[in-house]
Order: C-alpha cells, then sequence, then structure tokens
C-alpha cells in the first residue's frame, strides 16, 4: 500500500494547486463573505477541468483521465486540508460513478469533463441517510415517467445542472429492489429548489417535485434496477467523503501542531505539556489508521474486489469518527481563539460535521460493517 | 502462471503434505505454542515434527538468509507462505524472541560469526532467548540501568539484578543489556549474549494477575561472559538495544488484530444493541488498523517507513488488543468470569484478559510511545 509514481507525481501537483487557489482565504471565505448562492467559485472548477480532475474517473475513450478511485481520494485528501468548495465529490466522482456505462453518460460527460456542468445526487428523503428508504414516486405516464415527492440533502442541488433522483417504481421504501435512477434537468417544470446553506457554508437543496414529467430515456440503467448505479454512485462517494474527512482531520492538526509550537502559556510553549503532546500523538495514530483504511477502500475499488463494500464502510466510519476528534481537539487545543469566526479552526469543525453526514454517518457505517460481518 | 504461481501452488502441495492435522487446529492454551529450546518439553509429537520440518526449510524465518537457517524469500514469497499457512490454520511452528526480537538485531549488528553460530539455532528452535533489560530501578527510564559489566580481560563479569524477564526460569540463553561505563547515561551501556546456565545466573517466578507466571526476577552474581559475545561495540548497546525494541514493538503490535482480521462481532453470539453497537464501532477500528498494519509492512519494506512509527504502531495495536477483551468478557457475562472451570476452558477469557493489560506496558508504555511519537514525528517541543 505505497503509492505509484504516477499517484505520486498527481499528488504533488494537485497539493500546492489547492493550498494556493482552493485556499481558505480566496475560496471558502470569499464566497461565504460575499453571500454566494452556489457555495464554490465556477472559475475554481473550470481550473479543476484545466488539470484534467473533473474527469479523473471518466475512461479516456469519453475524453476523461480513465483514473481510479486512489487518484480520487488523493485530490480529495487534498480538497479537505484546505477546505475547498467545489463539486468535485459529487460531480466527478459520485455523479460520474453513477451514470457511467449509461446513455446518459454521453450526454453529460462532456460538460462535466470541460468544467461547466455540475451534477446532483438526490437519495436521501428524510434527516439521515438511508438509501434504500425511498418514497419518491415514479409512475408511467405515455412514454416517460412522472414524479412526485420530496427529496432533502441535496448538495449543490440549486447549482446543478442535473439531478440524479432515485425515485420507486415498485416495491416498498426500504427494498432496494424497484428503484429507479433517473437524470432530471434541474430546471424541469414542477420540481421546486429551496436552496437551504449548511453550517459549513456549502448549499444543499430541499426538493419538491410536483408531477415532473421526465422522457423514458431519463432512466439511468434499467427501470426497477436503479439499485446498481446508485450502488456505484454511493461506494465511491462513501469512500471520497472518507478521504476528504482525511483531509479535514490533517488540516485542523496541522493547523492546531503549529499553534502548539508557538502559544505560549505559563511561561512554556503550550506543545511542553505532556498531557497535549499525548492527545496530539494520539491524534496523529487515528489520521494514519483512517489513511490506511480510506486508501485500502479506494484500492479494492478499483481492483473491483468483493470486500470493497466492507471497507468502504470501514474507512467512511474511521474517517467520520477521527476528523471529528480532530477537529474538537483543534478547537480545544487553540483555547479561546478557537472559538472565533476570525479564525480557521473552527471552519473545520463545520466542515466535518456537514461531510460526516453526507454518504452515511459512522453510525450508519458501523451498523453496515455488522451486517457485511454477518451480526 | 507467474513465478510467484508456482511458489504458491508447490507450498500448498508441500504445507499439506508436512503440516500434521494436530498443527491445523486452533490454540486452545498458553501452552500450545512451541518455544523451543533445551528444556522444551513437547504437548505432542506433532508439535515437535511440526517445527523440525519448517526449521529445516528455513521458514521458521522465511526472509532471513538461507546463509543463516532462513528460507530465503523474497518479501512477495513470505506473504505467500503466510497466506497459505493461514489458508489451513496453521499453528505458528516456533514462537520465538529469538525470531521477533533478537534475529533482526543480530542481522544488523552481530559479526559474521555471531550470525552463523546463532542464526541457525535460532532458526530451528534450539535456543530459547529471554530480554534482560527491565531493572527495579530502571523501566521506562530504560537507560538508568545499573547492572555492571567490569572488564576481566578475555571476558566480562556480569553483576546485578534484571525484573520482568519474561520465561527467564525456562530460557536458555539472555541478551541482557549491561553498563561498561558511567560516564554517560546513554553512551555507557553495551549488548550481552550469555548462558543462562553459567554459573552465577538465577531467577525466581513472579506471579501474574493471570494466575500465569512467565516471568522473573533474575539476579546475576560475577557472571563470566566471553568478550565475543558482545554485539556490536562497547558502549553501543544503547543503539543494539533501540534497534531491537523497533521489532519488538512491531511484533507486539500485530497482537491488536488478536491474530484475526474477522470481525469480532460475527464470533460474540447474541448480544444486547448497546453492546453490539460498542462491538461494531471496536471492528471498524481493528479493520482500518489492520489496513494501516498492511501500509505499514509494505511501507518499512519500500524504506518509507519513519523511524518512530513501531511506537505509533504499538501504542495503536496494544490498545485495541485490550478493548478486544474488554468486549470478548462484556459478551461472556457471568460464564466469562469463572476461572477454573471446564466450560470456561480453564477460565480462558478472563486469563487472557487480564494478560492483555500489559501489552500497553512491556516493551515501553503507551505513555511512552505517545512521547516518542510527539518528540520524533510531530517534533513538539520540550518532548
Ligand atoms: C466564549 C468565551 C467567553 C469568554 N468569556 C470570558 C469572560 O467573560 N471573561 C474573561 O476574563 N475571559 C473570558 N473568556 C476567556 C477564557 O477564559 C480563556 O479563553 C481561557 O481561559 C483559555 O485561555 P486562552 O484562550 O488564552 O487559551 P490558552 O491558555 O492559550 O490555552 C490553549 C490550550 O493550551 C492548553 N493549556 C494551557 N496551559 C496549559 C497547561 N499548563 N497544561 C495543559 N494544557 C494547557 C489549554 O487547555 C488549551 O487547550 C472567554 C472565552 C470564550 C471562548
Ligand atoms: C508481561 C510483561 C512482560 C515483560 N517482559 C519483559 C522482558 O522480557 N524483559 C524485560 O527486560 N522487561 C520486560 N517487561 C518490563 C517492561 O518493559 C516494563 O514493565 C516497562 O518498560 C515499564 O517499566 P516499569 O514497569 O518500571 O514502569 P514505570 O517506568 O515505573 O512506569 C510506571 C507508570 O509511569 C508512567 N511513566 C513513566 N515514565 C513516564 C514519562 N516520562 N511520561 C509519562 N508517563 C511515564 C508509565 O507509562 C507507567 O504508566 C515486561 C513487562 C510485562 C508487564
Amino acid at each position: 500500500m505505497t503509492l505509484t509514481d504516477d499517484q505520486r507525481m498527481l499528488h504533488d501537483s494537485v497539493a500546492p494547486f489547492m493550498a494556493d487557489e482552493g485556499s481558505i482565504k480566496t475560496q471558502l471565505r470569499h464566497w461565504r463573505d460575499i453571500g454566494c448562492k452556489d457555495g464554490f467559485g465556477h472559475g475554481l472548477w473550470k481550473q479543476f477541468a484545466e488539470l484534467g480532475l473533473t474527469g479523473i474517473l471518466i475512461p479516456e475513450a469519453q475524453g476523461g483521465a480513465g483514473l481510479g478511485m486512489v487518484e480520487a481520494g488523493l485530490v480529495l485528501e487534498e480538497v479537505g486540508r484546505n477546505l475547498t468548495p467545489s463539486p468535485f465529490l459529487t460531480t466527478a466522482v459520485a455523479a460520474v460513478r453513477a451514470l457511467e456505462g449509461s446513455a446518459q453518460a454521453d450526454r453529460w460527460f462532456p460538460g462535466i469533463v470541460a468544467g461547466e456542468m455540475v451534477a446532483a445526487l438526490a437519495i436521501d428523503e428524510g434527516r439521515s441517510h438511508d438509501p434504500a428508504k425511498v418514497s419518491l414516486a415514479a409512475t408511467r405516464s405515455g412514454n416517460g415517467f412522472t414524479l412526485n415527492g420530496a427529496k432533502q440533502f441535496v448538495v449543490h442541488g440549486a447549482s446543478a445542472d442535473v439531478v440524479l433522483v432515485a425515485a420507486r417504481t415498485a416495491g416498498a421504501p426500504g427494498e432496494t429492489d424497484g428503484i429507479t435512477l433517473f437524470a432530471v434537468e434541474r430546471d424541469a417544470s414542477g420540481l421546486q429548489v429551496d436552496n437551504v446553506a449548511l453550517a459549513d457554508s456549502s448549499k444543499a437543496a430541499r426538493l419538491t417535485f410536483e408531477n415532473v414529467s421526465v422522457d423514458a430515456d431519463a432512466v439511468v440503467g434499467e427501470v426497477d434496477d436503479g439499485w446498481t448505479p446508485l450502488s456505484r454512485a454511493l461506494r465511491s462517494g462513501r469512500a471520497g467523503a472518507a478521504s476528504e474527512l482525511v483531509g479535514v482531520a490533517a488540516g485542523a492538526s496541522d493547523m492546531t501542531l503549529d499553534y502548539l509550537k508557538q502559544r505560549k502559556q505559563f511561561g512554556k510553549l503550550i506543545g511542553e505539556y505532556q498531557v497535549l503532546q499525548h492527545r496530539a500523538a494520539h491524534l496523529f495514530g487515528e489520521i494514519e489508521i483512517a489513511r490506511a483504511a480510506a486508501l485500502k477502500a479506494a484500492q479494492l475499488l478499483d481492483a473491483g474486489d468483493p470486500r470493497a463494500d466492507l471497507f468502504v464502510s470501514v474507512a467512511k466510519a474511521k474517517a467520520g469518527r477521527t476528523s471529528a476528534l480532530a477537529v474538537q481537539e483543534g478547537v480545544q487545543m487553540h483555547g479561546g481563539i478557537g472559538m472565533t469566526d476570525e479564525h480557521d479552526i473552527g471552519l473545520y469543525m463545520k466542515r466535518e460535521a456537514v461531510l460526516s453526514e453526507m454518504f452515511g454517518s459512522h453510525r450508519f457505517h458501523a451498523a453496515e460493517v455488522a451486517r457485511l460481518s454477518g451480526y | 502462471m507467474t513465478d510467484l504461481d508456482a511458489f504458491r501452488a508447490e507450498t500448498r502441495a508441500w504445507l499439506e503434505a508436512n503440516c500434521p492435522a494436530e498443527m491445523r487446529t486452533p490454540m486452545r492454551t498458553e501452552k500450545d505454542a512451541c518455544w523451543g529450546g533445551r528444556h522444551f518439553e513437547f504437548q505432542s509429537e506433532a508439535q515437535k515434527q511440526w517445527l523440525t520440518v519448517m526449521g529445516e526449510r528455513g521458514w521458521t524465518v522465511p526472509d532471513w538468509p538461507a546463509s543463516y537457517g532462513g528460507g530465503g524469500l523474497s518479501a512477495a514469497e513470505a506473504k505467500v507462505l503466510k497466506e497459505e499457512m493461514a489458508a489451513i490454520g496453521a499453528r505458528p511452528p516456533l514462537t520465538s524472541f529469538g525470531i521477533s526480537m533478537l534475529g533482526p538485531a543480530l542481522l544488523k549488528f552481530g559479526t559474521e560469526e555471531q550470525k552463523k553460530d546463532y542464526l541457525p539455532q535460532i532458526a530451528r528452535g534450539e535456543i530459547r532467548w529471554c530480554q534482560g533489560y527491565s531493572e527495579p530501578g530502571a523501566g521506562s527510564d530504560l537507560a538508568g540501568l545499573q547492572t555492571k559489566a567490569e572488564d576481566g580481560g578475555d571476558h566480562y563479569v556480569v553483576k546485578g539484578q534484571k525484573v520482568w524477564t519474561s520465561y527467564a526460569d525456562e530460557a536458555d540463553w539472555i541478551f541482557c543489556l549491561v553498563r561498561t561505563s558511567t560516564e554517560t547515561k546513554h553512551g555507557g551501556i553495551s549488548f550481552l549474549l550469555f548462558d543462562m546456565e553459567s554459573p552465577g545466573v538465577s531467577t525466581k517466578p513472579i506471579l501474574l494477575i493471570s494466575g500465569n507466571s512467565p516471568f522473573c526476577e533474575t539476579f546475576f552474581d560475577d557472571v563470566k561472559v566471553p568478550k565475543d559475545q558482545l554485539v556490536g561495540e562497547e558502549n553501543k548497546g544503547w543503539d543494539v538495544a533501540k534497534y531491537l525494541l523497533g521489532h519488538e514493538r512491531e511484533m507486539i503490535s500485530g497482537m491488536g488484530l488478536g491474530g484475526e482480521r474477522q470481525a469480532l462481532g460475527a464470533s460474540v453470539g447474541e448480544v444486547e444493541p448497546l453492546l453490539r453497537a460498542e462491538i461494531a464501532a471496536f471492528d471498524v477500528d481493528v479493520l482500518a488498523f489492520a489496513a494501516m498494519s498492511e501500509r505499514f509492512i509494505d511501507q518499512l519494506k519500500a524504506g518509507e517507513a519513519h523511524p518512530a512509527m513501531p511506537s505509533l504502531m504499538k501504542y495503536a495495536g496494544t490498545e485495541l488488543n485490550k478493548r478486544r477483551h474488554e468486549l470478548i468478557m462484556a459478551a461472556g457475562g457471568s460464564d466469562a468470569l469463572e476461572w477454573d472451570s471446564e466450560r470456561s476452558r480453564g477460565g480462558k477469557s478472563a486469563r487472557d484478559w487480564l494478560r492483555t493489560k500489559a501489552n500497553s506496558i512491556e516493551g515501553g508504555t503507551s505513555e511512552i510511545q505517545l512521547g516518542i511519537v510527539a518528540k520524533h514525528i510531530l517534533r513538539l517541543p520540550g518532548a
């Protein structure tokens, strides 16, 4: 589990790019402070495209880089470290995986590769992640379908050109059979989009579908078998979120370590106090473990290994708990200054909260680990 | 078929033909571990035979050079061997401080003669070793040790006391830290090997809270040790000691996996929901740690691992192993508290649980490991 030369090169080019162009000051704070409706900059998304990142998972034949989740994870760790707001995780990772191999891919991939399109996923209907519990109804009408129902936590929903909507064409909520995935244009008539700002200043819409008509060719994959493309999107989205969480943890921890080396109290650098040293060392270990788990999940996904689902859940759960620890320790060890908006450490705490919930909390994934292990 | 596939096929066939059926069953008590050595009483003919055939092939130490009694396997081949052994549930043929601690130190610091002399015997399980590091006044502060080795011409005269020496009363030889100079704390330590039957060596067992007695106080009363049994240079034993500790920590960290990569939850049966949730959270941690172990080994082999990483592995692995046994006890309820009954297999869960409490003490405490990480990896001030 060491990186190849190509992977190292990718990391070495992405890390400084994200630290400069994607920095907290120029991106997150900038868009937040001017009250941007997208919560991210389209200019930066275009730069992602110029670096070949938007098409990182798209096959070379379709204009992408044809790389895998290990590479996407390297990018996401730097995204997390710099709290860089972008639709990379939802669009370039999860949506691309959902669309791959379908007729809809030909329609949306060129725009994604060019950094001109954003895609969003509309999966969850309740306040916690439970992707099989789809009840939004898609009923056949004419040569297409009519959608009725509601979705929430649709990250970048208001900025998206296309929304991938999990709807029920058969079966009952809780069943994985009978779900169909639709690619719906955001400005479809009858689709109401309420743009909601989240704690971390990113945006996730609430969508209401009132007799939204779509053609039959809006179906991604097969009717009643939306679980197949949805699972691809979820696996990669979860593994990707784990990598981003590792980046959030590492960014918060680096910031805290710097502070421990410069802040003096009682005539000593606070980093000299053993109680803080041991907590910092413990945290470092947890981050290393989470990073290894995320890498393992990505490698198994790339290899098409049957253990991938188990390790994806291990990675998401471990990275979620680890980054929660990192941001909590980060704010605490910064003392009072950590509570101020002016300081960046609190921004890590807010991002962690959102990312941890996205694609399933650590509790959801621990339960998955139990289920996949047979208990 | 690649060379590695061919190697796998041969290995599988050889193991099938040579691993006795009895050695493919899980170990039930501490006694099932094969320690070898002059005084070892084999539990069965199968145990003895398994050690013999594996030792002859050098497969007790698959990646040591064949010229020193090892298997001469590449890292990839050694991994295949490990996987194939795991596939049939083969027990380790030998449990040995010689393999996991002294051997690597000799390979790095030993003279050619010492390597030729000791390593093949270690590989075949002919010498059982113990580790003479800790003293009553020198535990975490190991370099504070006082046991003296005075110059006697062609030999040293060793006097002093060690403590917590695991299996000193059953070991044939000891690798021992002694003070050869008092000028500097770290710079006056030397690393000696000697026979526990040398005149002047005595041991006194100490009983553990688990009811077992695996370690001793060890006394040296003017023990004569030939000078060619010094490893590395005189007064530079601290380097050897630290190198060896790195390997010891790596070995102990592996215990976090409890010898198995399977989820704990799958083996404990029905438990109440809160405990089940705790176990699931533990399984997340243990599987994630398994990923880190794999990454760490790969980084070690690629020369990319930070030298202080074994401290982190040791810390994380042992804390997990303690948690594993807390959960096993919780799941076992009152059954697990039975100390001597047949039903509890002689109180196995309880004794194992108590034994694991030493994991975060032996080989350097968790606090010491965290201090090392803070100082050498995180570079925190004044650490
Ligand atoms: C919301 C809020 C309201 C406040 N209201 C008031 C108020 O009304 N009046 C007022 O006077 N103050 C107030 N404070 C200030 C508060 O008392 C200080 O923030 C607090 O005492 C910590 O000091 P510090 O921020 O300088 O952190 P530091 O002292 O710099 O501490 C930084 C970190 O180092 C650790 N640390 C420091 N010394 C040691 C040590 N010896 N051993 C181990 N760890 C150590 C700390 O625990 C902390 O984790 C408020 C703070 C906040 C956040
Ligand atoms: C089962 C078992 C087997 C062992 N086998 C062997 C063996 O074969 N050979 C051998 O030589 N030794 C052996 N040991 C000894 C072991 O290495 C020591 O017990 C260990 O290094 C701790 O030393 P100590 O017991 O003197 O504790 P102390 O050093 O007295 O520590 C007491 C407590 O103080 C803490 N502490 C000490 N210094 C610091 C510090 N600087 N910062 C923060 N906390 C600190 C420790 O972490 C610990 O919690 C064994 C121990 C056990 C339990």
